[in-house]
């Protein structure tokens, strides 16, 4: 299982908002295909699986904050 | 004067046409192409972006459209935001794998991009803390909204040069209660659009090096 990390995104930036999420519970993912959008600041940002494999679950649904660091979701 | 960042001028293009430029931008220079900076101009439209709040469109579709306005739904932070001609639209594509992998820095850095321009036109502007964009007085004069992939840049600045301001009344812009203004409100006459362009590029040479 790999998780699905919410990146270090600049210094004192500790939270960001999930926009929305480009896959669902099941799908197939390619490494490095674009899995979801965190949103801070003004800034959009996108988030790409870390690992080929099927989306397992979804952490932090749109419209959630996560916190940098945090698992957002993981891969199957 | 920019010896590592390619300029584009792009002129008068539709929002959606831009959008897609932009995006096989983003890609050459996520693949190793050198920084771009493209600046243009977008026939009147509203963007919507992430995290936009419906009651910032004061008035119903149709309505707006009315004005000859479009709406456009788009993958920028921030909220809902409105270009038209006389709006200098700049579009840093750049790779901040070479300027810091840090958002808020590089959102700093752009506002502190737009102050230094306005001081070059003897407007004093400032970034308000909280407060996203770049302001003269209590008024907003340019708005900041940025997307990034692979630490790859897009979007960026509206700078209100001699926009036509009423426009602003069919939303809240960035859905705050704000009033926009213009380099052309402020100086009391339109302003060179080329000047500007000039300018602006300089600055991005000196802040972006």
């Amino acid at each position: 299982m790999t998780k699905i990390i919410l990146p270090e995104l600049g210094e004192g930036i500790v939270k960001a908002t999930i926009a929305c999420w480009h896959a669902k519970v099941g799908d197939s993912l390619q490494r490095g295909q674009e899995v979801c959008e965190a949103v801070t600041d003004k800034a959009s940002f996108v988030i790409e699986a870390p690992a080929a494999g099927k989306l397992e679950s979804i952490c932090v649904d749109a419209g959630q904050e996560g916190l940098v660091g945090g698992v957002l979701g993981t891969i199957e | 004067m920019t010896p590592n960042i390619i300029i584009e001028d792009w002129g008068l293009i539709n929002y959606l046409d831009g959008l897609e430029r932009q995006r096989k931008c983003v890609q050459r220079v996520i693949e190793g192409a050198a920084d771009h900076l493209i600046l243009c101009e977008h026939p009147a439209v509203l963007t919507l972006g992430r995290m936009t709040n419906p009651r910032s469109l004061l008035y119903e579709r149709k309505e707006i459209e009315a004005r000859g306005v479009t709406i456009e739904r788009v993958d920028r932070g921030g909220d809902v935001t409105l270009h038209a001609p006389g709006q200098l639209i700049v579009y840093p594509v750049f790779n901040l794998n070479k300027h810091g992998k840090d958002l808020k820095a590089y959102m700093e850095e752009l506002e502190e991009v737009a102050v230094d321009l306005l001081k070059n036109f003897g407007i004093l502007a400032i970034s308000i803390c909280g407060q996203r964009g770049v302001f003269v007085g209590p008024d907003k004069i340019i708005s900041i909204g940025v997307g990034v992939r692979k630490w790859v840049t897009y979007h960026g600045l509206g700078i209100n040069v001699n926009t036509d301001l009423s426009l602003f009344d069919l939303i809240k812009p960035c859905g705050l209660n704000v009033r926009m203004t213009s380099m052309q409100k402020i100086k009391g006459h339109a302003m060179p659009m080329a000047d500007v362009k000039t300018k602006i590029i300089e600055q991005f040479g000196k802040h972006f090096k």
